[in-house]
């Protein structure tokens, strides 16, 4: 495709002139704190968090797999941040080639999602996961999740359950943490272990969660996990270039690892 | 070929799922998915997520993004007329100008970062010449 080539020629020509115009070399304070965070483009997918990871050297993802989680559940925060983690656990198992796992989670997904109520759009997802899953097509499999968590949110939305959006990113960056945590205290490494710090990112999700309703951030679960936030933004605040020790990744896996169990746990929380 | 086709299915999946948006607003999305389409040429992989919105002159648009040092990223921006030029730049959380790759053509614009420290920085866009526009942002990573 001799377009991209011609492309990326400029792109490199051009390469490392970053600065255009006048552009301030520093933001200052009140700018940054003025910024637009939305959800769709300000929290990343478990995709880019696991893409960082591997970098340094390909974690065990068969190990970071867990058994199967209850699809049965009532609460539908509890669903909603279920469906999060779950959305997650696909994105392992694709790291992991595992196509008999994927259509197992995405089976799972599409019933959660049916319990939420959400599109047939969504429901749709459900085969073209298998379908990919069948055929290899990993990279086409990472697009469909992202796109199945997206169309989620969107049915949530027309469907005014707002409140509940957050609660899938929530579930899904829980999950990765986890598995991310996990992995860099099976085969310790720096540059792994810096993939951890996003403080401002659980300070974002702070934010969303103070955000909601009564109704949904007085639901036991919501509260809980809203509650133990602060502690994990302190723990993943190492300083910016200074890679967490070994006993830092733990006590991240420790908190996080607390939350998931009281997210998956099969009682009901209301 | 297979650039336009992402970039097309990303564009009606994208339209279908949001909210109406005006004809100008689907132009800069599909003008910033078709820059970010050629990036997936190179391994990365594009964000089913964007933020749309306007510039005007001396009123960039600013958008915090939450990143992976080992990553590499594309910030794509594409906007409409009566913009002529626009330009991205990256800062940190600090909000220290970054050292990006750049592109710029026009109405369209990106930024290559990859950063070496996780967490939190800005998306800058901002209209160098022309006049208020809709504008759209992708990202796209490997």
């Amino acid at each position: 495709m001799r377009p991209i080539r011609s492309f990326c020629a400029v792109t490199f020509l051009v390469g490392y002139c970053a600065v255009i115009g006048a552009e301030p070399a520093r933001l200052p304070a009140d700018q940054m704190a003025k910024a637009i965070r939305i959800d769709a483009i300000s929290i990343p997918t478990p995709g880019e968090l696991f893409a960082a990871l591997e970098k340094p050297g390909k974690p065990n993802w068969i190990g970071q797999m867990r058994g199967p989680t209850p699809t049965t559940y009532k609460n539908r925060a509890q669903i909603a941040l279920n469906l999060g983690s779950l959305i997650a656990d696909g994105f392992i198992a694709v790291e992991a080639k595992d196509a008999q796992q994927v259509k197992n989670i995405g089976t799972d997904i599409i019933k959660l999602a049916k319990a939420l109520g959400v599109s047939e759009n969504v429901l749709s997802r459900g085969s073209s996961i298998n379908e990919f899953a069948e055929n290899n097509e990993w990279d086409a499999l990472q697009e469909e999740l992202e796109a199945t968590q997206n169309e989620v949110k969107s049915s949530m939305q027309t469907h005014r359950d707002q409140d509940l959006i957050i609660l899938v990113s929530v579930g899904g960056w829980i999950r990765g943490t986890q598995v991310v945590s996990a992995a860099v205290l099976q085969n310790y490494d720096e540059r792994a272990a810096k993939v951890l710090r996003q403080p401002a990112l659980v300070n974002f999700i702070q934010s969303k969660l103070n955000e909601v309703s009564p109704e949904v951030k007085d639901e036991p679960l919501v509260k809980e996990v809203n509650g133990e936030l602060p502690g994990v933004e302190k723990l993943v605040s190492f300083s910016a270039g200074k890679a967490p020790t070994l006993d830092e990744v733990k006590k991240v896996n420790e908190a996080v690892g607390k939350i998931m169990s009281r997210i998956q746990a099969k009682e009901e929380t209301k | 070929m297979r650039m336009s086709i992402f970039a097309a299915i990303a564009l009606a999946v994208m339209t279908a799922l949001a909210a109406p948006e005006s004809d100008s607003e689907v132009a800069a999305r599909k003008a910033a998915l078709d820059l970010a389409g050629a990036f997936s040429n190179e391994g990365f992989k594009m964000r089913d997520g964007h933020w749309s919105g306007t510039i005007k002159p001396k009123e960039p648009a600013l958008v915090a993004v939450n990143l992976y040092a080992e990553n590499q990223y594309w910030f794509s921006v594409g906007a409409t007329e009566p913009a002529k030029k626009i330009a991205v730049n990256v800062y940190d959380e600090t909000g220290k100008l970054m050292q990006t790759e750049s592109y710029s053509e026009g109405e369209k614009a990106a930024a290559g970062f990859s950063p070496t420290s996780s967490g939190q920085y800005y998306v800058l866009v901002d209209l160098v010449e022309g006049n208020e526009s809709s504008v759209c942002l992708v990202y796209s990573y490997k």
